[in-house]
């Protein structure tokens, strides 16, 4: 009876937008079929009924911001067999990881009256900077066809078929037009990772990056090229402050520029 | 029934984000209701500070993950009409289509897999697939229209790209909308089904008198234009908003309550819209809620899942006349040239108005950022129905007075990531 038993799945939030969980109820098409075939334990946002671990699968969504959340995050943990991450939140801090070169309290200060009631840490920071992760499935959002494989190939014990080259192949399996050499946009394709479907450049703009860095990203050399089409530090700046900010190679990268 | 209850609700489902309840009770008597949320705070107004106008629209669009599309829609109306540029008329269009499709998105989300399965005594929508798996599989269908129109606008469902300040990055061909009109007529009338099977749900005997309050456009159902009205008598510009809407701090939530100066509480989301926008409906939506006993005003919270079926209807008859209409604009978005302004806007998320308001300099960059989501604007609503709807359960066993106070919850589809933090149910007993 225990070889038949289905997989354990939970879903669990943390500072987030719910973008990347809504990705699995977005999957119209799969949804019942994925149902069917795992055991949806704790999913908060689609069910009422919600179950302790131990989980086979835990699906991470949000970054770390608060003292509750970074223990709630090492339960999670102890009680998982396999943790992915899904989304730029969870895998790089998110864009509420803009916090990180600022004092927080000023931030704190600026939306709430009684800020004494707030209770925030200093930083935004990934999943993977408190507990040992799985995978990280990187995208803000992500993208839904990415997530099922995932969850299809984890269950099956072998590698995902997740590529990490950058937007730049996908645009020319495509047949885009490059947007940056053609048209002289700024376009951060050349050091995100795939997984869009080069979605901006399909649509006469240039990448912002949500999917994160790639592998082997040049960010030097995209920021010497973004100089020659006329944008200047404090824009090569807030190009890599986006959704994966926090990310050691945009970090890197917006750093450099505020130096420069 | 006497003597000490606690009923609690530590982490609240099937609503977006993370939140809980309490509720204290002597005997029948309510002492306190608190609607606790404790999503981590995202300080999204502090960040945008310093980010150019350009970028706006896709980073306020990441706080929902549910409704993108109505914080680009405040967001870019309210910094056109700082800078003052005027939309092509058919660019108008798209983004009412645009809207069409999160509302109907949004709406089959909230009917189908998080409210209904209160009204049919099941835990989860997988769980009533069980036993009603057509009426899912119609639900899965419904939303996958809506996200397919996103789509085709936006190349996402979830955080589309394609809006921008003045119009629209890319904006589509004639045929790529004529495309959705077999999946459009299915959906009406899909839709009207709904309408049908919704007003056949029980509803408790619960009616509050409510301050509505929404956009009126004098021809159509409101998106992204027209007056702030209520059932009172307001009728405001967005620019006055905040003179007349204060936000205030409590301590026990991340979200701040929103208050109507003078008057309190007041409600915002489908029912409102409804209720003060029913003559706007398109013909079908009209009749659905006709047929359905539906008359304006709606009093009981319990039928908006009727109400956000109704809206489904207006979506899809909307959308259908949108792509049946539309020429593409000359240019997919107007120029723009930046100056130092401020500018207000409101339009009408799945949810409720949601409200923006930018200054900016002659870089184009953000000096400061005003943000009033719906559910903290409910948020105080939601309170005071718990407050008189507890007492009617108070004396049923504990954990059907629980159910049925997260179903009063949930009638407000709220949104807690918006908001910022959410609830926690409790129901205490001396």
């Amino acid at each position: 009876m225990s070889s038949k038993k289905k997989p354990v799945i939970g879903v669990f939030k943390f500072a987030s937008c719910d973008g990347c969980q809504l990705s699995l109820l977005d999957a119209e098409d799969e949804l019942l079929a994925v149902a069917g075939a795992v055991e949806i334990a704790y999913f908060p946002e689609a069910s009422r009924a919600m179950r302790g671990g131990p989980y086979d699968i835990a699906l991470v969504e949000g970054s770390i911001t608060t003292h509750h959340d970074a223990e709630r995050i090492q339960d999670v943990r102890r009680k998982s067999k396999t943790l992915i991450t899904i989304g730029a939140c969870a895998t790089s801090g998110g864009i509420q990881a803009l916090r990180n070169w600022k004092d927080v309290g000023d931030f704190v200060r600026m939306v709430y009256p009684s800020p004494q009631f707030i209770s925030t840490l200093k930083l935004s920071t990934p999943i993977a900077e408190h507990v040992p992760v799985d995978f990280e499935l990187r995208g803000c959002p992500i993208n839904k066809y990415q997530l099922i494989e995932l969850i299809t190939a984890t269950l099956a014990g072998r590698k995902p078929n997740i590529p990490a080259y950058s937007v730049c192949i996908e645009c020319k399996r495509k047949g885009n037009v490059c947007v940056a050499v053609a048209q002289g946009t700024p376009c951060l394709g050349p050091v995100t990772q795939a997984g869009c479907g080069a979605l901006c450049p399909s649509y006469d703009r240039g990448c912002y990056g949500c999917y994160g860095p790639m592998e082997s990203s040049n960010t030097r050399s995209l920021s010497a090229q973004f100089r020659i089409l006329g944008e200047n530090d404090p824009q090569i700046c807030r190009a890599f402050r986006g959704f994966n900010a926090w990310a050691w190679q945009f970090r890197k990268a917006s750093e450099e520029s505020e130096r420069a | 029934m006497s003597g000490n209850r606690t009923i609690r609700v530590d982490t609240l489902a099937r609503v977006e984000g993370e939140g809980a309840l309490e509720i204290k009770l002597t005997g029948d008597r309510v002492r306190d209701v608190k609607l606790r949320i404790y999503e981590p705070p995202r300080l999204f107004e502090a960040f945008l500070k310093g980010r150019h106008f350009s970028e706006v629209s896709d980073i306020v669009a990441r706080i929902c993950g549910i409704c993108p599309i109505a914080y680009q829609m405040s967001a870019v109306h309210a910094i056109e009409r700082a800078f003052g540029v005027e939309i092509d008329p058919a660019v108008r269009l798209l983004r009412r289509l645009f809207y069409c499709g999160e509302w109907i998105e949004s709406h089959a989300l909230h009917v189908f897999l998080l409210h209904a399965p209160d009204f049919l005594g099941y835990e989860d929508s997988i769980a009533m697939a069980r036993d009603h798996r057509a009426l899912v599989e119609r639900g899965l269908r419904l939303k996958k229209i809506g996200n397919r129109i996103i789509t085709l606008l936006g190349g996402r469902e979830i955080h589309p790209i394609s809006a921008a300040v003045g119009g629209f990055h890319k904006a589509p061909s004639k045929n790529d909308l004529r495309d959705l009109e077999p999946d459009l007529q299915w959906a009406v009338e899909a839709s009207v089904e709904t309408v049908k099977l919704t007003a056949g749900f029980e509803f408790p005997d619960f009616e509050q008198d409510y301050l509505c309050v929404a956009l009126s456009h004098p021809d159509e159902y409101p998106f992204n234009e027209g007056h702030l009205i209520s059932n009172h008598g307001l009728k405001i510009d967005a620019a006055q908003y905040e003179d007349l809407f204060v936000e205030h701090q409590v301590k026990h939530s991340n979200a701040l309550h929103s208050m109507l100066r003078g008057s309190g509480s007041y409600f915002v989301g489908p029912l409102a819209r409804f209720n003060l926008n029913f003559d706007k409906l398109t013909p079908l939506a009209r009749q659905a809620a006709v047929d359905a006993h539906l008359a304006p005003p709606v009093k009981n919270p319990f039928r908006s899942i009727v109400v956000r079926a109704v809206e489904m209807v207006f979506g899809f008859e909307e959308a259908l006349r949108i792509v049946r209409e539309y020429q593409p604009p000359a240019k997919p978005r107007a120029s723009v040239t930046p100056r130092k302004a401020s500018g207000h806007a409101i339009t009408e998320a799945p949810r409720g108005i949601l409200y923006h308001r930018y200054a900016l300099n002659e870089d184009g960059l953000v000096t400061e950022a005003k943000i009033v989501p719906p559910t903290s604007q409910n948020q105080k609503r939601i309170e005071d129905d718990l407050r008189e709807f507890a007492a009617q359960v108070a004396s049923w066993p504990l954990d059907e007075a629980t159910r049925k106070c997260e179903q009063a919850i949930r009638n407000y589809d709220p949104c807690i990531s918006c908001a910022t933090h959410f609830l926690r149910l409790k129901i205490e007993r001396e």
